[in-house]
């Protein structure tokens, strides 16, 4: 991560990241969807986080993220979180160019340049959010984790309506980050390549049903 | 980063000046000022029926024109994901919420208020009740704005939200107009101070407000 926008990094390395989850349990609406999940992940560690459609790996990440309060346990964070989901937080309207540029102020970043080249949103500057592809946006949202700066970065699905060349370049990014000493959780249902890579099964805290 | 967030919340609803075409931010006004063009041709060329009730008329459209922005103003954030980037970011919902209603109360307070004078032309309205009808607008405007963004926030999760908003709005306008209008009945700019006490406590408590109406949207 110490690659893209050096002012942001050097001021938010000073403390090693940390993301632990103590016997955290959450619902959705009056559905428990899982209980008694710990973990913990330091810098330098990359976790996939895998389970079936509807196990709660969305909720979980805006859990770990501060968004939404869990039902039971608890999280600590040490370090920033960057979060990229299925919505990249750009306005439909504007151009990329300047829809991303709001977030470089709001982060401080003074050159984004080198990470829009890697990602291949260069050409893309000038057209407007509404018309890019889902693979598009999603990069476009990488872009700006990437500015960011974050230590944590929580990733929803990143790899979902990316190409195989946008996906080979994605992946090298995390193990980037990660071997830089920044963590990453990925929920995704492809296969990871990343060395060190663990997977927590989501599917394996589901709280099994009890007769009403 | 305030700065940044108040720059792109009010490109975003300031009319005329909106990036892409405005996304309809110019229509309050219009919509004010095509109020007071009907009226005439309703009541009929009666100056002094026009005079008399033209005040009221333009207060009436100015809180039709509150309700217009709504639907745009709190909701298509949530579904973005602004908002929940912008808390990972440290910023809290009140402040977000605050920045907001500047932005808001900036892109339809003034511009209103610079429509009431081709208003009160075409109603007829002398220079005195202009005066009280301008005084009025300034001091109630934001708190038709700290209502709108209440009532924004509130509904922003709900499906039916843009015809429910309009709903609540009129109810909770209701003593902003009954103080502004009246101070044009009775030509007595006394009772502007109520408006503005009115405004003052609803832009206080706004933020505040909508910020918990936005943390609860995320709890569904």
């Amino acid at each position: 991560m110490s690659r893209f926008c050096l002012t942001l990094c050097a001021m938010q390395e000073d403390a090693s990241p940390n993301l632990t989850a103590k016997s955290l349990a959450c619902r959705r609406g009056d559905r428990l969807l899982f209980k008694g999940l710990s973990f913990a992940i330091a810098g330098g560690e990359v976790l996939h986080l895998t389970g079936a459609n509807g196990t709660g790996k969305t909720t979980l990440i805006r859990t770990l993220a501060g968004l939404t309060t869990p039902f039971a346990g608890e999280v600590e964070r040490v370090g920033a979180v960057g979060l990229v989901d299925e919505r990249p937080a750009l306005d439909p309207d504007l151009a990329l160019g300047r829809a991303l540029a709001f977030w470089h102020r709001v982060d401080g970043c003074s050159d984004p340049s080198e990470a829009l080249a890697v990602l291949g949103l260069e050409p893309l500057l000038e057209v407007p959010v509404r018309y890019l592809s889902t693979g598009q946006r999603k990069r476009a949202g990488l872009a700006a984790l990437l500015n960011r700066g974050a230590p944590i970065w929580l990733l929803d699905e990143p790899l979902s309506g990316l190409d195989v060349a946008a996906i080979e370049q994605v992946t090298a990014l995390i193990a980037d980050h990660v071997s830089g000493g920044g963590i990453a959780l990925i929920a995704s249902h492809q296969t990871l390549k990343i060395d060190g890579l663990r997977t927590l099964e989501l599917g394996e805290y589901v709280p099994t049903q009890e007769p009403a | 980063m305030i700065g940044a967030l108040f720059k792109r919340d009010l490109g975003r609803f300031f009319p005329f000046v909106s990036a892409a075409g405005g996304g309809g931010a110019a229509l309050p006004v219009v919509f004010f000022v095509a109020v007071a063009m009907l009226y005439p041709f309703a009541v009929g060329p009666d100056a002094n029926l026009l005079a008399r009730t033209g005040g009221g008329v333009v207060w009436i459209a100015a809180l039709l024109a509150a309700i217009l922005p709504l639907e745009k103003l709190v909701a298509q954030d949530i579904e973005l994901g602004t908002f929940d980037q912008l808390r990972l970011r440290g910023v809290t919902e009140e402040v977000m919420m605050a920045v907001r209603l500047a932005a808001h109360w900036l892109s339809f307070g003034p511009p209103l208020i610079l429509a009431a004078f081709p208003s009160a032309a075409l109603l007829n309205l002398d220079g005195p009740t202009l005066q009280l009808l301008l005084l009025g607008l300034l001091a109630g405007t934001p708190g038709l704005a700290a209502i709108g963004l209440i009532i924004a926030a509130l509904t922003a999760s709900l499906r039916t939200g843009a015809a429910l908003s309009g709903l609540l709005l009129v109810p909770l306008a209701l003593p902003i107009l009954i103080f502004g209008a009246g101070a044009l009945a009775r030509q007595d700019a006394a009772s502007l101070g109520f408006v503005a006490a009115i405004s003052l406590l609803l832009v206080a408590i706004s933020p505040f407000a909508a910020g918990a109406a936005i943390r609860a949207a995320r709890e569904v």
